[in-house]
């Protein structure tokens, strides 16, 4: 099985129906790539969560801050212009649903599988790193000109708790 | 009758979105109560009764499972129906809830007329939607 495919088509698929069904948007299926090297810095909205089971990893919704008001506009009916707790909770919960539904997927190939809380950050020029991830497969969507980054990465639990020694052999996790 | 519910999750959106579509699904809701996880929910339901009781399970302090258990374990709230509202679509997780004598179980992303589907015969249908 390529796990790499079936994550990207996870990504689409639940991406896809969370914006169709919680903010009545269609959206394209994104087109999908694998980042190995450090991510530059953002500008904008991140929200991180965190998975864990036999497979470890996180998922990561990066978008501008327009965008992140324009899901938190469509997601409770009401009119934002600008970065608030209320936008910060509606891009929290978009991103526990489509990792959510990621996870499901990923829960009949890989077994049970548990979500973290969403973590959600909003500021200028910031890097973020998780702790061990070689590789990070990336869905990029567009909304009206707006980008929106699904990212993944998920390594097997046994490799993740020693992630130099996984770093340095540079395997790919996700061939299984 | 006109029925109260208590909608529990740690996340204001979906509160505010649960609030909007129990609304729309035109089933008679008097009050809906909010909590932002499990010890909440306890303490809005030491001061007020309700029929039904929609929560997430993914929460901080006290989760859906343990709010679900907690329910069932006393003798008060034990017969308020309890419907589980949650990204967590695992198998495992639904053989939990079940176990612990959920009534109901509805994955995110949802729609009105899925959580209209899951409250009927729990709640009566004032008006057809």
């Amino acid at each position: 099985m390529n796990l790499k495919q079936f994550i990207v088509d996870a990504i689409n698929d639940s991406t896809v129906q969370v914006f169709s069904t919680m903010l009545g948007v269609d959206i394209a299926a994104g087109e999908s790539s694998v980042e190995t090297s450090a991510p530059g810095s953002n500008d904008g909205v991140v929200s991180f969560l965190g998975m864990a089971g036999t497979w470890v990893g996180n998922g990561s919704l990066t978008c501008s801050p327009l965008l992140a008001c324009r899901v938190c506009s469509h997601m409770l009916m009401t009119e934002t212009s600008s970065v608030n707790e209320e936008v910060l909770d509606a891009v929290a919960e978009l991103t526990n649903m489509v990792v959510g539904g990621v996870k499901t997927a990923l829960e009949g190939q890989l077994g049970p599988l548990g979500l973290s809380i969403p973590t959600v950050v909003y500021g200028r020029n910031f890097k973020t790193r998780s702790s061990g991830t070689a590789e990070w497969i990336v869905v990029r969507f567009l909304w009206d000109g707006e980008e929106l980054v699904v990212k993944l990465c998920l390594t097997p639990q046994d490799r993740a708790s020693h992630p130099a020694m996984h770093a340095a052999a540079q395997n790919c996790a996700l061939e299984v | 009758m006109d029925s109260d519910v208590l909608v529990v999750d740690d996340s204001a959106a979906i509160r505010k979105i649960l609030q909007r579509v129990l609304r729309q699904t035109g089933m008679a809701i008097r009050t809906i109560y909010e909590a932002g996880d499990g010890q909440q929910a306890l303490e809005v339901l030491e001061s007020n009764s309700v029929h039904l009781i929609l929560t997430d399970i993914n929460m901080p302090k006290m989760d859906g499972l343990q709010l679900l258990a907690a329910l069932k374990a006393g003798a008060i709230w034990r017969n308020i129906p309890v419907v589980m509202i949650t990204t967590e679509g695992g198998e495992a997780k639904v053989a939990e809830a079940v176990r612990l004598g959920a009534a109901g179980y509805v994955r995110k992303p949802f729609t009105a007329d899925q959580i209209k589907e899951k409250l009927v015969g729990i709640l009566e249908p004032a008006l057809p939607l």
